[in-house]
């Protein structure tokens, strides 16, 4: 039924993503903190049930845009930790060889379109790349692209229009929002009339939505739409209620604006994905993956602080895939 | 020989690219029925898989074949006006161009922006008569404005074939271009390589697209006072400085005609770079839109915003009398 049935099969499979990434994102605020990430990030922690439930009923040729709260997909995608962290401390060894950063990192060779620092502009692109993957591949099955993307973005445009065109064309595209409440420090109350799901029902797209605090009933609901999606059903629609933990940037820990009151958050933080799925695990296997997460994500940072910085004369490479070289900025 | 048009010349090298590689196609609204005259008849010869009709959602489908382009298709996106630019900018400058470098080389972008029918038609008012192709410029997109039919052909060619992100301006000025070619000998134009239209010793006029005619003519005018190079930069990013540079040290005198506005337009910078670098023996002069133009409706207003040949022809005179 999906397309990672080992992963629907075994809990602790589902457990140990949601582990790596809350432990990756709890590891890049210290380096925030530390200094050694620059311009901060923003973490997707308690949000790690979707990426993990999404991504496990993809198979490793289907395709990803992501956010820029976007390490959750990415490494949910199966992209290296290492590689990963060494991309958000700007190092010639990270995903993007340091010219992404934590709101563009990608990997292609994993179907990661990249993570993308403008709201709701990832649909479209992601809709372009299942519909060109799938007539590339001729009679084979159809790749499928998921977009990821915030509650902010259902107020967006392009990604309004986005949905138009995946759906008079069938393309194998899986929209799912995670709706986390807040655009920034704006509620979906104030932002959004009309219901989320009616944005995708109008252009006559399915949508499902879901509790999206519990790994399992992600990839429940997840499953079927994207298997739908590669059988020529069209694009489908998911929502994922859900509740983001930290700030909306770590830029927050300092300014520490007031939007979210205290019982707000500890209502939200309630329920926690790594303890819905945790529970589902005996404490001795629980136990096995949180000292294997500690090794990798140990082992990551280790990477990306031992790892060369890119030397500033090459700051322009990679600007043109053709090889072009600007002039530079004195002459 | 065979007389061809401009016009003919982009739907003749969208076709044979189309035949060359199977990965290029089209796509922008009323491309099948080819309402601005270069797609016409791509349609019957490949089929609406690979000439496809948008609905008016510019912003989408230009990331549509951004995401397309990511997984190795080419796509040629129309647009029928140039100011929907303006409303694509972010896709095009934000996000097509911006993936290779933010991948890390990792991925290529390789989508043609086509325009034909930028700048002033006359009577088509304030948002139809942009032609910002200095825009372009300044972010850093490929971008290429064809004066002729055989530039229009190999550049758009060479646009197609080109791994980065390009954007094609064909003038509204220029469509109506027709020349006496070779077909057969047709062939890709490399961007960044201009040519010199017409040698000359005294001064070399840089003139964009459509205003190559103008100066051609105003160049022929002055023939008996003035010996003027008119230099066609074709692609006006990436510059051809070098192929600039050889000109000056012919003429030492420079004027550029260039229908952007004025501030931080591509004359600006012709002339900045030309002071910075390279030999003059005077001031150099640029003749262009006002700064922050909108180009009113009225003929004569309009008309009266745009580089003109007796403009063109006192600068040219100018820079002559200059110490």
């Amino acid at each position: 039924m999906t397309g990672s049935p080992a992963v629907a099969a075994d809990p602790a499979a589902l457990y140990r993503v949601v582990r790596l990434i809350r432990r990756f994102e709890e590891r890049a605020i210290d380096l925030v903190r530390s200094g050694e990430i620059v311009g901060g990030i923003h973490p997707y922690i308690g949000q790690e049930a979707i990426a993990a439930g999404v991504c496990a009923a993809l198979r490793p040729e289907d395709l990803i845009t992501s956010t820029h709260r976007g390490h959750g997909h990415v490494l949910a995608k199966g992209a290296d930790p290492a590689r990963m962290m060494a991309e958000l401390t700007g190092r010639s060894t990270g995903l993007n060889r340091g010219r992404g950063g934590s709101m563009h990192a990608a990997d292609l060779s994993l179907g990661v379109l990249g993570a993308n620092g403008i709201v709701g502009a990832g649909g479209a692109i992601a809709a372009g790349a299942a519909w060109a993957a799938s007539r590339l591949g001729g009679d084979g099955p159809a790749r499928v692209a998921v977009s990821f993307f915030g509650d902010g973005a259902v107020n967006q445009g392009v990604l309004l229009e986005a949905f138009n065109l995946a759906a008079l064309w069938r393309v194998p595209v899986v929209f799912v929002c995670e709706n986390n409440g807040y655009a920034t420090t704006l509620t979906v109350a104030d932002a959004v009339a009309g219901g989320v799901c009616d944005r995708a029902t109008a252009f006559g797209i399915p949508a499902v939505s879901v509790d999206g605090m519990d790994p399992q009933t992600v990839l429940a609901a997840a499953a079927p739409l994207v298997e739908a999606a590669r059988a020529g059903l069209g694009p489908q629609f998911l929502e994922c209620h859900t509740y983001r933990f930290d700030a909306h940037h770590t830029w927050e820990h300092k300014a520490r604006p007031r939007y979210r009151s205290e019982a707000d958050v500890a209502e939200g933080r309630s329920r926690d994905p790594l303890d819905i799925q945790g529970a589902r695990l005996s404490d001795a296997d629980r136990l096995v993956i949180d000292n294997e997460v500690e090794r990798v994500i140990a082992d990551a940072v280790a990477f990306a602080l031992g790892s060369p910085r890119p030397s500033p004369v090459d700051a322009l490479e990679f600007l043109y895939a053709s090889g072009f070289r600007p002039r530079p900025g004195v002459s | 020989m065979t007389i061809l048009s401009y016009q003919k010349a982009l739907g003749r090298a969208l076709g044979d690219e189309m035949t060359r590689d199977e990965n290029v196609y089209v796509l922008g609204e009323d491309v099948r029925v080819g309402v601005s005259n270069v797609t016409a008849g791509l349609l019957g010869r490949f089929g609406p898989d690979r000439v496809i009709d948008t609905p008016l959602s510019e912003q989408a489908f230009t990331s549509f074949a951004t995401g397309t382009a990511l997984m190795g298709m080419r796509p040629v996106v129309e647009f029928q006006i140039p100011s929907l630019l303006f409303l694509t900018f972010e896709q095009i400058a934000n996000q097509a161009h911006k993936f290779s470098l933010m991948t890390g080389g990792q991925a290529r972008v390789p989508v043609t922006f086509l325009v034909p029918g930028s700048g002033s038609r006359l009577g088509w008012a304030g948002q139809h008569s942009d032609h910002p192709y200095s825009l372009f410029a300044h972010v850093g997109v490929k971008t290429v404005v064809p004066a002729t039919p055989a530039d229009a052909y190999g550049l758009l060619a060479s646009a197609i074939r080109d791994d980065d992100p390009v954007v094609v301006f064909a003038p509204a000025g220029a469509l109506g271009q027709r020349a006496d070619v070779d077909l057969a000998a047709l062939s890709p134009v490399p961007l960044g390589v201009g040519r010199v239209a017409r040698p000359g010793t005294d001064v070399t006029v840089v003139a964009v697209g459509h205003h190559v005619t103008d100066a051609l003519a105003v160049a022929d005018d002055l023939r008996d006072e003035v010996s003027v190079e008119v230099f066609d930069p074709r692609t006006v990013y990436p510059f051809d400085w070098a192929g600039l540079a050889a000109s000056l040290e012919r003429t030492g005198r420079l004027v550029v005609i260039d229908d952007s506005n004025r501030s931080c337009g591509l004359g600006a910078e012709v002339l900045a770079t030309a002071a910075e670098e390279m030999r003059l023996v005077t001031p150099p002069r640029r003749v262009t839109r006002p700064d922050g133009a909108v180009l009113p409706f009225a003929e004569a207003l309009d008309r009266a915003l745009q580089p003109s040949r007796a403009q063109l022809t006192t600068t040219i005179q100018a820079v002559m009398k200059a110490p």
